[in-house]
C-alpha cells in the first residue's frame, strides 16, 4: 500500500476525530480574533485619534507579537491554566498587533480632502469617524483580519502542550508516536485552514478595496 | 449678508497670515477671493465656517457674530466645496448628496425628493446615477455631485475652494457656465477662492484680490480690469487680459434709467426727461417691453401730439452682446442713447455713448501703457 493510500485510509477512518480536531482548532482561532477585533478597533482608533498614545499602543502589541509563541503559551498557562480559554487568550494577544497597526493605519490614511469635506459639512468628530473614517478604514482592518488569522492558525498548532486540542494534537501525537501518517493528517488540514482563511478574506478584503474605491 | 472687520490672524510662531480684512460679502453675489499661494485667500474663506479662527476682529453674518454660532450648526448651513472633491467614496451618489440633510435628520421622502432634484439641475438622471458610487463618475460629474451635495441643505452661502481646479479644462469651463447658470436661478451668496483670473472674470460679482493676508483690490471685474489699483494686481490680471478683456455691454450700461409707457401723455414724458436730464427716453407697452424711443427734441418740438406720433424705433441691444460688437456695428454712429435690452424684450438699462466712449478711451490708454 502506498503512503498517499495509507494517508487516506487513515483520514476516512478518523474522519470523526479528525472533523471534531479541526472544529475546535477553527473555535479556538475565531474567539481569539473576534477578542482580538473587539479591543484591537477601538485601540486602533483611540492611537490614531490620540497621535501621543500612538507609539505606547503600537509598541505594546509589538512586543506581544515578538514574544516566542511557545514561550508566550507556557507563561500564559502559569496564570489562566491548562485548556482551551488559555490557548483563546494566547490567540487573541497574537492577533492584536495587526488589528491594532492596520485601524491605526487605515484610518490616518483616510485621504485629508475626505476629511475635510465631512468636518466641512458639520459632522461632529463622533459622526466623521462612524461615518467615514472607520467605513474607510475596512479594507485595512481586513488585511490586518487576514494576517491575524494566518498566524492565529498556525500557533493553534502547539494548543497540545498547554492543553488544548486541535489539529495540533494530530500533529505532536504523531512526533511521539513516529507516525509519519498522524503528522500528516494533522498537517494537511491545518494548512488548508490557513490556506483558505488567506484566500477568502483576501478575497474579501479586495472587494471591500474596490467598494472603498482604493484600488 | 457676511462683513468682515479688521479681521486679523497671527499664528503661534508669529507669522501673520491675515491683516486688517475687511470685505463684505453680499446676498445672492459670487465673491471671487483671488492671489497667489499663501495670500491668506484659503484662510480668509476657511474662517467663514470656522474651520480656521481669527485673532482679532469680528466676522457677522446677517449682523450675528460668528463666534456665538455653533461651528458643527454653522456647518451645517454653510455649502462646502472643495479643491479635491471629496466625496465620500464608500457612499452612492445619493448618500453623497444627502450627507447635510440626514445630518439634519430631514425626513426621508423629503431627502429623496431634494437629492433628485439637485441631480437633475445639473442635468445627471436620478434614475441612472442615484444608486453609482463616485469613481463611476467623470471627475467633471463628480464635482457636479461635490457642488449639489454643498446646495442640498438649501444653504444660504456656499463656500468653495478652488473647487474647478483640478478638472480638465472644458469640464471647468462648463461647470463654471452651470456655475452662473444655477447662481441666477438658486441666487446664494457665494465666496469662490481661486488662482485663475479667467475664471474670476468669467463668474464674479465681487474680485478680491489679496497679497501676503492683505486685500490689495476689491471691485467688480470691470472695475478690476478698467482700473487696477496697482503694479501687483496689473500683472496678476495679467497684461495680455488687460488687453483683451473689454467690459461687457452689460458692465457699462445705466441700469437705473427711467422709462415711459406709450400710453404716457407728452407733457409727463417731457417732465421726466427734464427731470432726469435725459436727451431721450425708451419707451415701453405695457408688459415693459421696448417698442421705440422718445427723443427730447421732438418731444418739445410736437408737445400736442401723442408718443406714438413722434417716437423712432432705433434697434435695442441685448445685454449679452459684446462690447467689440457694439462698436463695429456702428450703432453708435445714429445716436447717442441705445436702449439695453433682456431676451423677453423689457428694457433693462441704457447704453450711453459718452460713457462708453469714456471707457474705451481709458481702457485703450491701459492697453497701450501696458505694452
Amino acid at each position: 500500500m502506498s503512503f498517499l493510500q495509507e494517508l487516506g485510509q487513515y483520514m476516512l477512518d478518523n474522519s470523526n476525530l479528525l472533523l471534531e480536531l479541526t472544529i475546535e482548532h477553527i473555535l479556538m482561532v475565531i474567539y481569539g480574533i473576534a477578542l482580538a477585533l473587539i479591543l484591537g478597533i477601538p485601540l486602533g482608533i483611540i492611537a490614531a485619534r490620540f497621535e501621543r498614545l500612538a507609539p505606547f499602543i503600537i509598541s505594546l502589541t509589538n512586543i506581544l507579537q515578538l514574544i516566542p509563541s511557545l514561550a508566550m503559551l507556557a507563561i500564559l498557562m502559569l496564570y489562566f491554566g491548562l485548556g482551551f480559554q488559555t490557548m483563546v487568550i494566547g490567540l487573541f494577544l497574537y492577533s492584536l498587533m495587526p488589528i491594532v497597526r492596520n485601524t491605526y493605519v487605515g484610518i490616518r490614511e483616510v485621504d485629508g480632502s475626505i476629511m475635510e469635506a465631512g468636518k466641512g459639512s458639520g459632522m461632529t468628530p463622533f459622526q466623521l469617524l462612524a461615518k467615514v473614517q472607520f467605513p474607510l478604514s475596512i479594507p485595512f482592518v481586513l488585511a490586518g483580519l487576514r494576517v491575524a488569522s494566518v498566524i492565529a492558525i498556525a500557533v493553534a498548532c502547539i494548543g497540545p502542550y498547554i492543553g488544548a486540542e486541535g489539529l495540533g494534537k494530530e500533529i505532536i501525537s504523531g512526533i511521539s508516536l513516529q507516525s509519519e501518517v498522524k503528522i500528516y493528517a494533522g498537517a494537511i488540514p491545518a494548512t488548508l485552514l490557513a490556506i483558505v482563511a488567506d484566500l477568502a478574506l483576501g478575497l474579501l478584503e479586495k472587494k471591500a478595496k474596490k467598494r472603498m474605491a482604493l484600488a | 449678508m457676511i462683513q468682515l472687520k479688521g479681521i486679523h490672524k497671527v499664528y503661534d510662531d508669529g507669522f501673520q497670515a491675515l491683516q486688517d480684512i475687511n470685505l463684505t460679502f453680499e446676498e445672492g453675489k459670487i465673491n471671487v477671493l483671488i492671489g497667489p499661494s499663501g495670500c491668506g485667500k484659503t484662510t480668509t474663506m476657511k474662517l467663514l465656517n470656522r474651520l480656521t479662527d481669527y485673532t482679532e476682529g469680528q466676522i457677522l453674518i446677517d449682523g450675528k457674530n460668528i463666534q456665538q454660532i455653533n461651528p458643527i450648526e454653522l456647518r451645517r448651513q454653510m455649502g462646502y466645496v472643495i479643491q479635491n472633491i471629496g466625496l465620500f467614496p464608500h457612499m452612492t451618489i445619493f448618500d453623497n448628496v444627502a450627507t447635510v440633510p440626514k445630518l439634519l435628520k430631514w425626513d426621508k421622502q423629503k431627502i429623496k425628493q431634494r437629492v433628485d432634484e439637485l441631480l437633475r439641475m445639473v442635468n445627471l438622471d436620478p434614475e441612472v446615477y442615484r444608486d453609482r458610487y463616485p469613481s463611476e463618475l467623470s471627475g467633471g460629474q463628480q464635482q457636479r455631485i461635490g457642488v449639489i451635495r454643498a446646495l442640498a441643505a438649501e444653504p444660504s452661502t456656499i463656500l468653495m475652494d478652488e473647487p474647478f481646479s483640478a478638472l480638465d479644462p472644458i469640464s471647468r469651463e462648463q461647470l463654471q457656465e452651470e456655475l452662473v447658470r444655477l447662481q441666477q436661478e438658486i441666487n446664494k451668496t457665494i465666496v469662490f477662492v481661486t488662482h485663475d483670473m479667467d475664471e474670476a472674470i468669467k463668474i464674479a460679482d465681487q474680485i478680491i484680490i489679496m497679497k501676503s493676508g492683505q486685500v490689495v483690490q476689491k471691485g467688480s471685474p470691470q472695475e478690476i480690469l478698467a482700473n487696477p489699483t496697482n503694479d501687483f494686481v496689473k500683472e496678476f490680471i495679467g497684461e495680455e487680459r488687460l488687453g483683451s478683456a473689454l467690459p461687457s455691454v452689460k458692465g457699462l450700461m445705466t441700469e437705473t434709467f427711467e422709462t415711459v409707457n406709450v400710453r404716457t401723455p407728452m407733457d409727463q414724458a417731457i417732465q421726466t426727461m427734464v427731470d432726469k436730464q435725459y436727451k431721450a427716453i425708451p419707451v415701453v407697452d405695457q408688459d415693459g417691453k421696448y417698442i421705440g424711443m422718445l427723443d427730447l427734441f421732438s418731444a418739445l418740438k410736437y408737445k400736442e401730439q401723442n408718443i406714438e406720433d413722434v417716437w423712432t424705433h432705433p434697434q435695442a441691444i441685448l445685454e449679452t452682446t459684446g462690447t467689440e460688437q457694439v462698436i463695429s456695428d456702428e450703432y453708435l454712429e445714429q445716436q447717442a442713447l441705445i436702449p439695453v435690452v433682456a431676451n423677453d424684450d423689457q428694457v433693462v438699462g441704457i447704453l450711453q455713448r459718452e460713457k462708453l466712449l469714456e471707457v474705451l478711451q481709458q481702457f485703450y490708454q491701459l492697453k497701450r501703457g501696458g505694452q
